[in-house]
């Protein structure tokens, strides 16, 4: 079995499509993520995100589409990238923004930063920084979920860089080995950090090719088609529901920026960022809902909304004090304490 | 009452934790069908059955990531990494992640696991199923390292492992498998952070953990019969939490401190304890403070070369004698 959607070829996945006020969620959440990753851009030129941040411009749809698809008590494990798995988890803006400028209202009150956020009520279990970390973690929430028989999945997020480290082959071979429930991501932005993909990969989809070593479906879909992406979702999620197992999806994908605030994304082609810019999955899907008879206005009062929420939840978050020296020496243990001897 | 081994002892252990929470769950490599390369867990999968005892690929990395993650989401989950010197390749996941995502996430994530693992030399398995990585452990803020020195120990602080809800590197010494000792029957458990005082003396205090224990006990014995030289011999049992207020008073007492350690010199365990006697009693010394430990150095392989490595009795003991001199 074998499932490729790319723009210009013929097969689709065969999860549900979404409906049309679903198709409107998920428009509002792409625009959100845009309008809340173009925000941090801007605060961090003003000097209020230290540090660095990872932006997920260009890459909306994925998260998304998982985001809408999955069940509220499902858990997502997210990269360093990781603002927008977390704003698709339904985690308000503010405490988001409020954590990545270093404030006592952050999601972890300061102490994590743009690279860790994390929401467990929100089943969000975590932005990981170490590449490849947290594939074998979300294999063991999935190892949860299957001795507890609750249902859950674990949706693990990560980008194409990762499939060259050892955790990825590991978490693969495991995950098959006993059919968690737990779907593998790799949002293909073509670049490990500074340098392409394919200039150090053996093969030339470095999920998607290398699916078969673990028996798994060779799943490629377009990651800038937010449809594609939620069938793909659905499809995927209802497989680990049902015991099937796990998945692997290579979604193919751009970043508009570069890998991180360091980084001008110079090594790039000029061609490449034109044709890749030209299929915005903000765009495409807007231009989609308006050939299919969603009125203008309806959009345009999505877009005007969630500028407004981006704009309040900067003020919440400057207005939010930086958090209480009390706060460093908490939180090393579960009794709250960092007593390491008596 | 029975005299069990330390190797009997850990399956003991497991299974006590497993009988009383259906949430608890071994896995690691051989365990299960095999009962494990040092046979010490052998009837565990007949017992609670493939769910619960899990046979796992090489792969520790996905070992550790699948317990961190079953623990974030209401499991108790044991690993076994075979041989400590293996946690080499599963770092990672202990120090940047398990260790770090409590702090990180402002207290969102308790981590309940334990990582247990062959330990130490003596069996003349070479420098690479040899090593001592109390140390490193240590060394991370964020766990808990429990070395037992005897079989009942095992099983106490296993059960207290088991039920923190910090994640615990837990140390069974190699060298001390065979070793036999009085167990009690029925429920066993002893606090993480509490060392034990193995032997009552005026003259000098022996800090010492794992197999150093017997060791440094018989070493005592022989100074107080051959030169008179009468020790106490304090088992801190944990490194992490450490009984830091158990060495100060028995130091304070005698006036000397020795440690013996089998981890390499340069950052054992010792030095620490070292530093906190040298900050806070330092009026109450009467000589310098001495560390006995395995050189700078791997481990290497023949018995006549790895006996004179690892501190030995005959070593401890003409130390003491020296340098009590």
């Amino acid at each position: 079995m074998s499932m490729t959607y790319l723009p210009g070829e013929p097969t689709r996945p065969e999860g549900a499509p979404p409906t049309l006020q679903l198709r409107l969620s998920l428009y509002q959440r792409m625009v959100e993520l845009r309008a809340f990753e173009k925000r941090v851009y801007d605060v961090f030129l003003q000097g209020l995100v230290k540090g660095t941040t990872h932006l997920s411009l260009g890459e909306e749809a994925i998260s998304a589409a998982y985001g809408e698809a999955m069940r509220k008590d499902d858990w997502t494990f997210a990269t360093y990238r990781g603002h927008a798995h977390t704003l698709s988890r339904g985690v308000p803006m503010a405490p988001i923004m409020a954590e990545l400028m270093g404030r006592s209202g952050g999601l972890m009150a300061g102490k994590g930063g743009s690279m860790h956020l994390t929401s467990v009520e929100h089943g969000m279990m975590g932005s990981y920084a170490i590449v490849g970390a947290h594939l074998p973690i979300a294999n063991g929430a999935a190892l949860s979920a299957k001795y507890r028989k609750s249902g859950q999945v674990s949706v693990c997020f990560f980008g194409d860089g990762t499939t060259n480290i050892g955790a990825f082959h590991e978490a693969l071979n495991f995950a098959a080995v006993w059919k968690l429930p737990v779907v593998f991501v790799c949002e293909n932005n073509l670049y490990m950090e500074y340098t392409a993909i394919s200039a150090v990969t053996a093969v030339e989809h470095p999920a998607a090719d290398r699916a078969g070593a673990y028996g798994l479906e060779r799943i490629l879909v377009d990651g800038n088609d937010a449809d594609v992406m939620y069938e793909t979702a659905t499809r995927t999620l209802e497989r680990a529901r049902s015991g099937e197992g796990p998945s692997l999806v290579e979604a193919m994908t751009y970043r508009h920026a570069g890998h991180s605030r360091a980084d001008p994304g110079k090594y790039r082609p000029d061609d490449e960022v034109a044709d890749w810019m030209a299929r915005d999955p903000i765009e495409v899907y807007r231009a989609r809902l308006l050939s299919q008879g969603v009125d203008a206005l309806v959009l345009e009062r999505i877009d005007r909304d969630v500028a407004n929420a981006v704009d309040v939840a900067t003020e919440v978050a400057k207005a939010s004090p930086p958090p209480g020296e009390d706060l460093i020496m908490k939180d090393l243990w579960s009794d709250g304490s960092s007593t390491w001897r008596n | 009452m029975a005299e069990l081994s330390l190797r009997e002892a850990v399956g003991r252990a497991i299974a006590q934790e497993m009988r009383r929470d259906p949430n608890v769950v071994f896995m690691g490599e051989d365990v299960a069908a095999a009962g494990g390369v040092f046979k010490s867990t052998v009837g565990l999968l007949e017992e609670f059955g493939p769910e619960r005892v899990i046979d796992t690929p090489i792969s520790e990395q996905a070992i550790l990531g699948a317990i961190m993650g079953a623990s974030m989401t209401g499991l108790r989950p044991i690993a076994e990494i075979m041989y400590s010197d293996f946690f080499a390749v599963c770092w990672d996941l202990v120090v940047n992640q398990m260790a770090k995502t409590r702090y990180m996430t402002n207290g969102q994530v308790s981590l309940p696991l334990v990582m247990k693992t062959g330990n130490g030399g003596g069996l003349r398995f070479g420098a690479q199923h040899s090593q001592s990585i109390e140390n490193w452990a240590m060394a991370v803020p964020g766990i808990k390292v429990a070395m037992p020195s005897t079989p009942r120990d095992l099983i106490g602080l296993f059960a207290s492992s088991v039920r923190d809800d910090d994640p615990v590197i837990f140390l069974e010494q190699k060298a001390l498998y065979a070793a036999k000792g009085e167990v009690e029957d029925g429920e066993i458990v002893e606090p993480l952070g509490r060392a034990a005082v193995r032997r009552q003396g005026g003259d000098a205090t022996i800090v010492t953990i794992g197999t150093m224990v017997p060791r440094a006990l018989e070493a005592a014995d022989r100074l107080q019969r051959a030169e008179g030289i009468s020790c106490t011999v304090v088992d801190l049992r944990t490194l992490i939490p450490l009984d830091a207020a158990c060495v100060l008073d028995t130091v304070s007492a005698t006036g000397r401190l020795f440690t013996v350690e089998e981890n390499p010199r340069v950052l054992g365990w010792g030095a620490e304890i070292a530093s906190i006697v040298a900050d806070e009693i330092f009026y109450d010394l009467d000589g310098p403070l001495v560390r006995i430990t395995t050189p700078y150095i791997p481990l290497p392989a023949a018995g006549e070369l790895e006996d004179k490595t690892i501190p030995s009795v005959d070593a401890i003991v003409e130390t003491i004698r020296k340098r009590m001199g």
